[in-house]
């Protein structure tokens, strides 16, 4: 798959919120293929800097840039939040929504969110309201309703915070797969055995810096930080 | 006591033989406000929900002067709207006045801020849930607020049942612009206004009960087609 809007470049991207900083200044150029995962103690930034990746934070200093035209930019980016976003609607036609935002036709739209659904192995009535969905259910529908549009950079917060086990292994089953599609992915976690399971590559964050980067395999195999030791050994940290 | 027992012996009488003169004036009644309620809808729907979409200077001063207006006075909504149509007003070469028209034309500015007040409370919630949603998949503005007008139908059903409520009930603007004409502008409220007036305590209330069966119809009607109240949460 040709990357259009890929590589993504932030310079020293600076966040502020209420005087206090909460990410930055952050440098770092996402490229190539595969999964990148971010990882860091809570209030390191994960999520700060997956939304700014994104284009849902406000930017202090410094800018995020991705290539090609704004339009195009957004179109080719999905993002899965934390908690998934549950429209007062019906299963799937919160999957097919994003198909209706760009005109496709309601029947084609649902007809394609099937076959979504079933990607995920969202294995539900799809007629039924969103809200009766179990907590593993809403985020497969979440990562349906992402992957819907094919997007070329997949980005997660989370995807599998407050999941059990066999959800966690169906939810990583469907972002390997996409990833082999060449959806270029980049997901935060808590999870140690999910960041080595899924890793390519290794964004470590620390008090809203970005402290550490690298291949997944030498970020295990070694990590050149204490705090980042700290954190795959499940340390706490000072 | 004897008035309300005489007063329901009467509407149950008048409904039953199905009064021509009732018929007429229920069915006035419910056209005025109906037609009210549904232009009511159309601008308040839509400018509730764009208020709670779009950060804009002097949004907090337009939420307080859509809420001032929700208390709006009839009596003087309908001298304003009297004035402007009557022959020497900038309106007067319509000829409005005294007609239904001008009826309903008093009843959408008093429930309009009705309207538009109850639905942005409602969308506001629901903008909160679906707020980063919509960023994500970079919905257009005039999307959003579609999506937030049909997600949230239930809640601003309420809000039109809310300015149907008030106009049906209304009287004191509708009186002055209609000027309660017979078979041409009476209504329910206009002809209790009048049969009260003229002491006939016992027509008033049961003209009385007849408004208050069909605002209670009028409800029922609307809940059992859009199905609420039946799923749990939507």
């Amino acid at each position: 798959m040709v990357s259009a809007i890929l590589p993504l470049v932030l310079e020293d991207v600076e966040l502020r919120r209420q005087g206090k900083r909460i990410l930055g200044p952050v440098s770092l150029t996402l490229e190539g293929e595969g999964i990148t995962v971010v990882m860091g103690p809570n209030g390191a930034g994960k999520t700060s800097l997956l939304r700014a990746m994104h284009g849902l934070e406000r930017i202090n200093r410094g800018r995020a840039v991705w290539q090609g035209g704004a339009e195009e930019v957004r179109a080719r980016q999905a993002f899965v939040f934390q908690t998934p976003v549950l429209m007062r609607r019906s299963v799937l036609d919160c999957i097919a929504y994003p198909l209706i935002l760009d005109g496709v036709e309601r029947k084609m739209a649902r007809a394609r969110a099937e076959t979504a659904a079933s990607q995920v192995g969202l294995d539900v009535t799809l007629t039924a309201p969103a809200s009766v969905l179990s907590g593993g259910e809403r985020q497969k529908m979440a990562l349906a309703r992402a992957l819907i549009r094919a997007p070329e950079v997949l980005l997660l917060d989370e995807p599998c915070a407050n999941l059990d086990l066999h959800s966690t292994a169906e939810i990583e089953r469907v972002l390997i797969a996409a990833r082999d599609r060449g959806t270029r992915i980049v997901m935060s976690t808590h999870n140690v055995g999910q960041a080595r399971r899924l890793a390519d590559d290794i964004l470590f964050l620390f008090d809203g810096r970005l402290i550490e980067t690298g291949s997944g395999d030498a970020f295990f195999a070694g990590p050149e930080t204490p705090e980042a030791m700290a954190h795959i050994n499940g340390d706490l940290l000072p | 006591m004897n008035d309300i027992v005489e007063g329901l012996w009467q509407a149950a009488r008048l409904v039953i033989t199905l009064d021509p003169g009732l018929a007429e004036i229920t069915l006035r009644s419910l056209q005025v406000t109906l037609t009210a309620t549904v232009i009511a809808s159309v601008l308040g729907l839509p400018m509730g929900a764009w208020i709670a979409v779009n950060r804009f200077r002097l949004r907090r001063f337009a939420i307080a002067i859509l809420n001032a207006l929700m208390g709006l006075p009839p009596v003087v909504v309908g001298l304003i709207v009297y004035v402007l149509l009557s022959r020497s007003g900038p309106f007067g070469v319509f000829g409005l006045l005294f007609t239904p028209t001008a009826m309903i034309i008093a009843q959408v500015i008093i429930i309009t801020p009705i309207i538009a007040s109850i639905s942005h409370q409602a969308i506001r919630e629901l903008w909160a849930d679906y707020h980063d949603l919509l960023i994500s998949l970079h919905a257009t503005r005039a999307q959003r607020i579609k999506t937030l007008l049909w997600d949230g139908r239930r809640a601003l059903m309420t809000a039109a049942l809310a300015g149907f409520g008030r106009a049906i009930g209304e009287v004191g603007a509708i009186m002055i612009v209609g000027g309660n004409i017979d078979h041409a502008t009476r209504v329910l409220t206009t002809a209790i206004a009048l049969e009260t007036g003229k002491g006939d305590f016992g027509l008033a209330l049961a003209l009385g009960f007849v408004l208050i069966a069909l605002a209670i119809a009028v409800n029922l009607a609307l809940h059992m087609l859009s199905g609420t109240e039946r799923g749990s949460r939507w």
